[in-house]
């Protein structure tokens, strides 16, 4: 799924942060390339 | 999804090509993920961004999906998604991902 692959990490405050998406991806094989955390307040 | 945001993706898929782009969201609800999800797949439903119109078509998955957990680390998994799969309703965020991808 990840192997290989350049991972755009969109995140949000009120859930999963940009960063710690990019932490679990790497641990896939992924290559994030662009960490978000999209905030509304 | 904020313009800018929309710019930033638009110009990171441009560089790398879609076909070695996937994505995965951190969206707290349902709701959310499928407007996002919508934004990096058929395009900006506010027709208001940059990615208006623009249909990436980029396999998008959630972060607590079990599919994607099952990819990674389980200490890290635990360690930085924990705590919001717990409180987070991941049926309801699974349920709607897999719609959007056409499962």
């Amino acid at each position: 799924m990840f192997k290989g692959k350049k991972v755009l990490c969109i995140g949000e405050r009120d859930g999963v942060p940009g960063s710690a998406i990019a932490e679990c991806v790497k641990t896939a094989g992924g290559e994030p390339v662009l960490q978000l955390t999209q905030c509304f307040v | 999804m904020d313009l800018e945001d929309q710019g930033l993706i638009k110009e990171t898929v441009e560089e790398h090509g879609k076909e070695n782009v996937v994505v995965v969201l951190g969206s707290p609800d349902a709701d959310s993920a499928e407007i996002y999800a919508e934004t990096v797949t058929t395009g900006d439903p506010t027709f208001a961004g940059p990615l208006a119109g623009v249909s990436l078509g980029l396999p998008v998955y959630h972060i607590l999906e079990d599919e994607v957990k099952a990819q990674i680390d389980p200490s890290v998994y635990e360690q930085q998604v924990g705590m919001m799969e717990m409180v987070l309703d991941k049926e309801a965020i699974s349920k709607s991902m897999k719609k959007i991808r056409g499962e």
